[in-house]
């Protein structure tokens, strides 16, 4: 298990169910799930290169970054959510066309 | 003598100048602007007569011009022409103006024109005088215009009446187609000659630079002119009209001068006429005169009657220029001038007193018809026997200036119809002496109806009264003037003129078609023209007392019915009572025809030319709507389909922006998907 | 700045300050304008006692006077050329006169004052341009400069049918330009400057045969072009039967466009067959003057004859005026000085005589609004001094001696008798049938008994005299003493027609 592969194949999967989260859930909290998902993905990627490739410090810095955006895009995601169901009392985000036309 | 003619012909037109601008401000209208105008012309006439008298030369003459236009090749110079013609013919003219104008202060009193009236009297003198002063055709034919015009406004006095208004245009217009042969006769001078000065054309006729059929036709077309304005056949038909002018008007403009311009300007031109051209003039004269008097027959209205007789008398006097009784010709125009003038101011007076006993009874008639007079004579005298005078006169009754004139006219017809080979101008004497009975026939005629037997409306004879001084005074004055003695000095023979001072002083200018040809024109051997005289004047005498007796056997005694004799003639009566008909003729044809000829041609202006102009532009409108189809359609199409092309893709793609953004990432990883695919294969 | 200049742009820089003055303020645009106006008149005058008799112009430079010559557009060798000469005089002046006269006449209008008299005013600018321009292209400026505000003064303040007459007249004169125009580039591309050998718009130089070069010398493209320049000229006279459109803009224009558009734009299509086409196309004019002859006998009877059948007053002066400028044709047909000398004599009386007669319709229009013939009668018993003038008027125009249109057509007979026979004595009879029209339309409209509807009709006023009466005066003083206008003349047309032969 010293090898570079399976981190990768394990980030890939993870950024696949992801992707797929985010097309296919129609609800927003789920939709934000996916993007947790994509992001973490993301993050195993960075720790894996800087185990192996970099040998440096820098992948987990920008990881460490990752996790707190990500924190906070969760909040701030959330609260425009409840937002969004306290107006329109729903989290289906095929109805919220507002803009559309 | 050149400056005196200058004032004699200025004067009156100063006066009509004030006339015109002040004479309604002036005290009495202004009549004494006018009347001293032409008295100062008439007394510096005189002047002038004499001076001619004393000096006693047949071959008298001044002349003086000036150039008036003078471009390249084209001059014509303005300038007067004094000889024994002109003086008398002034004279004449003069004195019969002076006498109308004062008779006019009596006639036209109260009318509101009165000042217009003197006006265009005053203007109508300087342009006579203009007429016989000028020394070019050119000249001539500007106060020929002129005096037309004069005539125009006179006749068209009482333009309230339609019948003056229409009488006025007659005449102007009938007189322009006349000098339209007059124009292109001064055409033909001045293209061959390239002047107007008649002493020039003289000199260049005699040398032949205008010859043969040309100078024939100039001069029969110069006497167009004459036909117009002296009222020859065919062209006569506007001065019995004209008599719906004041009658002071008729008597001076219809009857002794204006009238008289075609006699005038024709001796004035009469040695350019070739021997055609000459019998041409005779024919249209002659006819005339007989032709004219066979109307004044049967007509009712007094003035009538002696407008016809004046186209007739003015027949004898073309006809004297047209048989080469130059000196006859012109010497009636003279003597006729008084007594015909004399006879319409005669008849002015009956008129006016018609006129006032009509407003007095309140009766509507015509004042002139002379079927409501009768018995005058009693109540106007000195109306009749003036009107007696000039009626003998007219007759050509010895003792009386007419005889004098009118054998000579007759002597010098018959000379020339004795001289000819030709038999047929035993036609010319003879039209002369059948105008001549009966001329004596129609005037006693007319003085029967008026001045004798009984009063026909005793309504109104009781109110007729004879006319103020300032009225008969004027037919004294004219009525002395016709008598032999001025025209015969200094002889005192009632019978004859050989030895007057008018024979002496007014000699025919020789003919320069005589010259030009080196044989005369026109040869009367003397002894022919002694013994035409002799017969002549016994004829003449014969047939005039014939005239005046069957005017009384008809008319006085009444031995014939002129009922019963009237319809055994009728359809002759007819044709003279409806003047041939010849108004009628023309009003059909020439007159309608002008007229619908013209809204023929408005016609076509307005439907085919400006048709063609419309249909033109209706045309092009069509043109540029279907050219605006294929621009809509086809041009306009391509860029309308351009931009349907991009509404729709538009359309179609906008399908595609969903706004769910689980689509678009959908997208992006297909698209990345088929990326990885591509680049992969 | 010369005086040809000064007189030609005053009336735009006239323009340019009524455009400042208030809109409300009608009195003083129509004052200011008539002040403006009168000052060309009163230059013009001056120049007449400056003008000098005997020098001939028509093709020779040195020959002009008051001659201004500056580059303009030199790219395309464009000149301001201007300068007069005793064919073009006559006209400038009566141009600057009648135009003051119709300024005057126009204080009656009351629709939108300030365009109308800002209009005006250019218009004159154009009108005296084209009489001076002497280098082809400025002539062609002027021409168009002078078709605008025309079809603007008939087209807002005209009649009823005003926008159908304004779009005839302007569409029709508009051709007659782009003829014009063919023409003017076909001569342009042909002919040399002499002395810069470059090409030019010059009318001195095109009429020097030696200048021009290449495929114009072949007789058939001259014809062509004479032709073209022909038709563009005769729809402004009008010739018939380019004449439709006269009647129509007559009759809807106001009374002093009616005044400008017969007094001076019909004189401008003989002007210009005189001034270009005549000593260009030298040869050609010769060839065609039979037809010219022909044509101009046409004008004048057929114009004669459809006038006596018109039943608007105002129709029937138009069709008297396409009558009148036969007699213009004619004379310039035949060639000869008496007949040349009348045509241009004509063509300045006929400006005075016609101006009048518009100005008469216009009176009484103004009073009884309507203008048919028929509708009055005895006039002259309710308006003696208005009728007194209209007689004076309308014998003028029937050619009575003692007035100018008598000598001017009298010389034109007497010129053209020699040359074309048959021709004069038709023409001849042109004065009887004038006659008959003026002294019928004078017996309908003046004579008989009063209508009752015009008894209390107010007699004309003093601005309307103010505007008859001194052509009246000049057309008895030149019809006694015509001496000054033809003396005028005399130098340049005599040169041009020794330049014909």
């Amino acid at each position: 298990m010293n090898t570079l592969m399976p981190y990768l194949i394990i980030g890939a999967i993870v950024f696949t169910l992801g992707i797929f989260t985010i097309i296919y859930k129609k609800n927003a909290v789920g939709i934000l799930m996916g993007v947790e998902l994509v992001l973490n993905s993301v993050n195993i990627n960075f720790i894996a290169f800087a185990k192996f490739v970099d040998k440096g410090i820098n992948g987990q810095v920008v990881a460490i970054f990752i996790i707190i955006l990500a924190a906070a895009e969760a909040a701030i995601a959330l609260a425009i959510i409840l937002n969004i169901y306290r107006t329109k009392a729903t989290v289906d985000v095929t109805e919220l066309n507002e803009m559309k036309n | 003598m050149i400056t005196l003619a200058l004032y004699i012909w200025l004067v009156p037109l100063l006066a009509f100048g004030i006339q015109i601008f002040f004479g309604k401000r002036l005290p009495r209208k202004g009549d004494w602007v006018s009347v001293g105008a032409i008295g100062i012309s008439f007394f510096l006439t005189l002047i002038m007569f004499v001076r001619m008298l004393l000096n006693y030369s047949p071959d008298y003459a001044v002349h003086a011009s000036v150039p008036w236009i003078n471009v390249g090749t084209f001059k014509i110079a303005m300038g007067i022409y004094l000889d024994n013609l002109a003086i008398t013919m002034a004279m004449a003219v003069t004195t019969v103006s002076f006498v109308v104008h004062i008779y006019s202060i009596g006639y036209m009193e109260g009318d509101p024109r009165y000042s217009r009236f003197f006006a265009y009297l005053s203007l109508f003198s300087f342009s006579m005088l203009g007429l016989i002063f000028f020394d070019n055709l050119f000249g001539i034919f500007m106060m020929w215009e002129l005096v037309g015009l004069c005539s125009y406004l006179l006749i068209g006095f009482y333009f309230e009446k339609k019948s003056a208004s229409d009488a006025g245009k007659k005449a102007f217009i009938t007189n322009r187609v006349g000098d339209w042969g007059f124009l292109i006769g001064l055409l033909i001078v001045f293209t061959t000659l390239g002047t107007f000065t008649i002493t020039d054309i003289h000199t260049l006729v005699a040398q032949g630079k205008l010859t043969g059929g040309l100078l024939t036709a100039a001069g029969i077309l110069l006497f167009a002119g004459a036909v117009g304005k002296s009222a020859q056949f065919p062209l006569h038909v506007w001065l019995p009209d004209a008599m719906e002018g004041p009658t002071p008007v008729s008597a001076l403009i219809h009857a002794a001068t204006m009238v008289a311009a075609g006699v005038y300007l024709m001796a004035r031109i009469s040695f350019m006429l070739s021997f055609d051209a000459m019998l041409v003039v005779a024919y249209i004269g002659g006819f005339t005169a007989f032709f004219a008097a066979t109307i004044a027959i049967t007509q009712n209205d007094i003035k009538r009657v002696l407008a016809y007789s004046t186209i007739s008398q003015l027949g004898y006097m073309i006809m004297a220029i047209g048989v080469g009784a130059y000196q006859a010709g012109f010497f009636h125009l003279v003597t006729h001038a008084m007594f015909k003038a004399g006879l319409f101011l005669g008849s002015g007076s009956v008129i006016h007193a018609m006129h006032h006993a009509m407003h007095k009874t309140g009766v509507e008639e015509d004042p002139n018809d002379i079927r409501l007079m009768g018995g005058f004579r009693h109540k106007m005298p000195i109306t009749y026997y003036t009107f007696l005078i000039f009626s003998l006169a007219l007759s050509g009754i010895p003792f009386f200036s007419g005889f004098l004139s009118k054998d000579a006219i007759l002597g010098g017809t018959l000379a020339f119809a004795m001289a000819q080979s030709n038999p047929i101008h035993y036609l010319l004497p003879t039209f002369g002496f059948l105008a001549a009975i009966i001329t004596a026939f129609y005037m006693f005629r007319l003085i029967i109806k008026t001045f004798f037997g009984e009063p026909k409306r005793p309504d109104l004879y009781e109110h007729i009264h004879e006319s103020p001084k300032v009225m008969t005074g004027p037919l004294i004055t004219l009525a002395t003037l016709s008598i032999w003695i001025f025209f015969t000095l200094p002889s005192i023979s009632p019978f004859g003129s050989e030895n007057s001072w008018y024979y002496h002083l007014v000699k025919k200018p020789e003919s320069a078609v005589s010259v030009q040809l080196g044989h005369p024109v026109l040869e009367i051997p003397e002894h022919i023209e002694h013994s035409a005289h002799v017969n002549g004047m016994m004829i003449s005498i014969i047939f005039a007392l014939t005239g005046i007796l069957l005017a009384y056997m008809f008319y006085y005694w009444k031995k014939w019915d002129v009922e019963a004799f009237t319809n055994k003639i009728r359809p002759l009566y007819d044709l003279s009572y409806h003047k041939y008909y010849i108004d009628e003729i023309y009003n059909a044809t020439l007159v309608r025809g002008l007229l619908l000829w013209n809204n023929i041609l408005a016609w076509f202006d307005a439907h085919i030319i400006d048709g063609l102009v419309n249909g033109a532009a209706f045309v092009t409108r069509h043109v540029s709507r279907l050219s605006g189809i294929f621009d809509l359609g086809f041009v306009d199409g391509l860029v309308n389909a351009v931009a349907d092309l991009t509404r729709d893709t538009g359309q179609l793609l906008r399908k595609v922006q969903t706004g769910q953004l689980q689509f678009y990432i959908f997208g992006a990883l297909a698209g990345l998907v088929l990326i990885i695919i591509g680049t992969l294969m | 700045m010369g005086m040809i200049s000064l007189v030609t742009f005053i009336p735009i820089f006239g323009l340019l300050i009524v455009l400042l003055i208030p809109k409300q303020n009608e009195k003083a645009i129509k004052w200011f304008s008539a002040i403006v106006a009168f000052i060309p008149f009163l230059i013009a005058t001056y120049m007449w006692t400056q003008f000098n008799y005997s020098l001939s112009g028509i093709n020779n430079e040195m020959q002009f006077q008051f001659v201004e010559h500056a580059k303009w557009i030199p790219s395309l060798h464009i000149e301001y050329f201007v300068g007069l000469d005793g064919l073009s005089f006559p006209m400038f002046w009566l141009t600057t006169l009648l135009s003051f006269l119709a300024i005057v006449a126009s204080f009656g209008i009351n629709k939108s004052v300030k365009g109308y008299f800002a209009l005006f005013l250019l218009l004159e600018t154009g009108m005296l341009g084209v009489f001076v321009a002497l280098d082809f292209f400025l002539f062609y400026v002027f021409w168009e400069v002078m078709l605008l505000p025309m079809y603007f003064l008939i087209g807002i303040w005209g009649g009823p049918r005003r926008e159908y007459a304004a779009i005839k007249f302007f569409l029709y004169t508009l051709l007659g330009s782009v003829l014009m125009l063919v023409v003017m580039l076909a001569l342009y591309f042909n002919v040399k400057d002499p002395v810069t050998g470059q090409h030019t718009f010059n009318m001195l130089h095109m009429m020097n045969q030696s200048n021009h070069s290449g495929w114009l010398l072949g007789l058939d493209v001259r014809y062509w072009l004479y032709i073209l320049l022909f038709i563009g000229f005769a729809i402004k006279v009008p010739v018939f039967p380019f004449h439709t459109w006269l009647p129509d803009a007559h009759v809807e224009a106001p009374t002093a466009i009616s005044v400008i558009l017969a007094g001076i734009l019909l004189k401008m299509g003989t002007y210009g067959m005189l001034r270009i086409s005549y000593p260009i196309f030298p040869d050609i004019a010769v060839k065609t003057a039979n037809w010219l002859a022909i044509l101009g006998v046409i004008n004048i009877l057929y114009g004669a004859f459809v006038a006596m059948a018109q039943k608007d007053l105002k129709k029937l002066v138009a069709y008297s005026s396409v009558s009148h400028m036969g007699f213009v044709l004619l004379g310039m047909a035949a060639m000869t000085d008496a007949s040349i000398h009348g045509a241009i004599f004509q063509m300045f009386s006929h400006g005075m005589i016609t101006a009048m007669l518009f100005l008469i319709v216009g009176v009484i229009y103004d009073r009884a609004h309507h203008r048919q013939i028929d509708g009055f009668g005895g006039l002259a018993v309710s308006m003696p001094i208005y009728a007194g003038v209209a007689a004076l008027a309308f014998f003028a125009a029937m050619g009575l001696p003692g007035m100018t249109g008598f000598i001017a057509e009298a010389s034109v007979f007497i010129g053209s008798f020699g040359v074309y026979r048959t021709l004069t004595i038709l023409a001849a009879l042109g004065i009887v049938i004038t006659a008959s029209y003026v002294l019928w339309t004078v017996q309908r409209v003046f004579l008989g008994k009063l209508n009752p509807k015009y008894e209390h009709i107010a007699e004309i006023n003093g601005r309307e005299l103010f505007t008859l009466v001194p052509l009246g005066i000049l057309v008895i003083f030149f019809g006694i003493y015509p001496m000054p206008v033809l003396h005028l003349m005399r130098s340049s047309l005599i040169h041009l027609i020794a330049l014909m032969h």
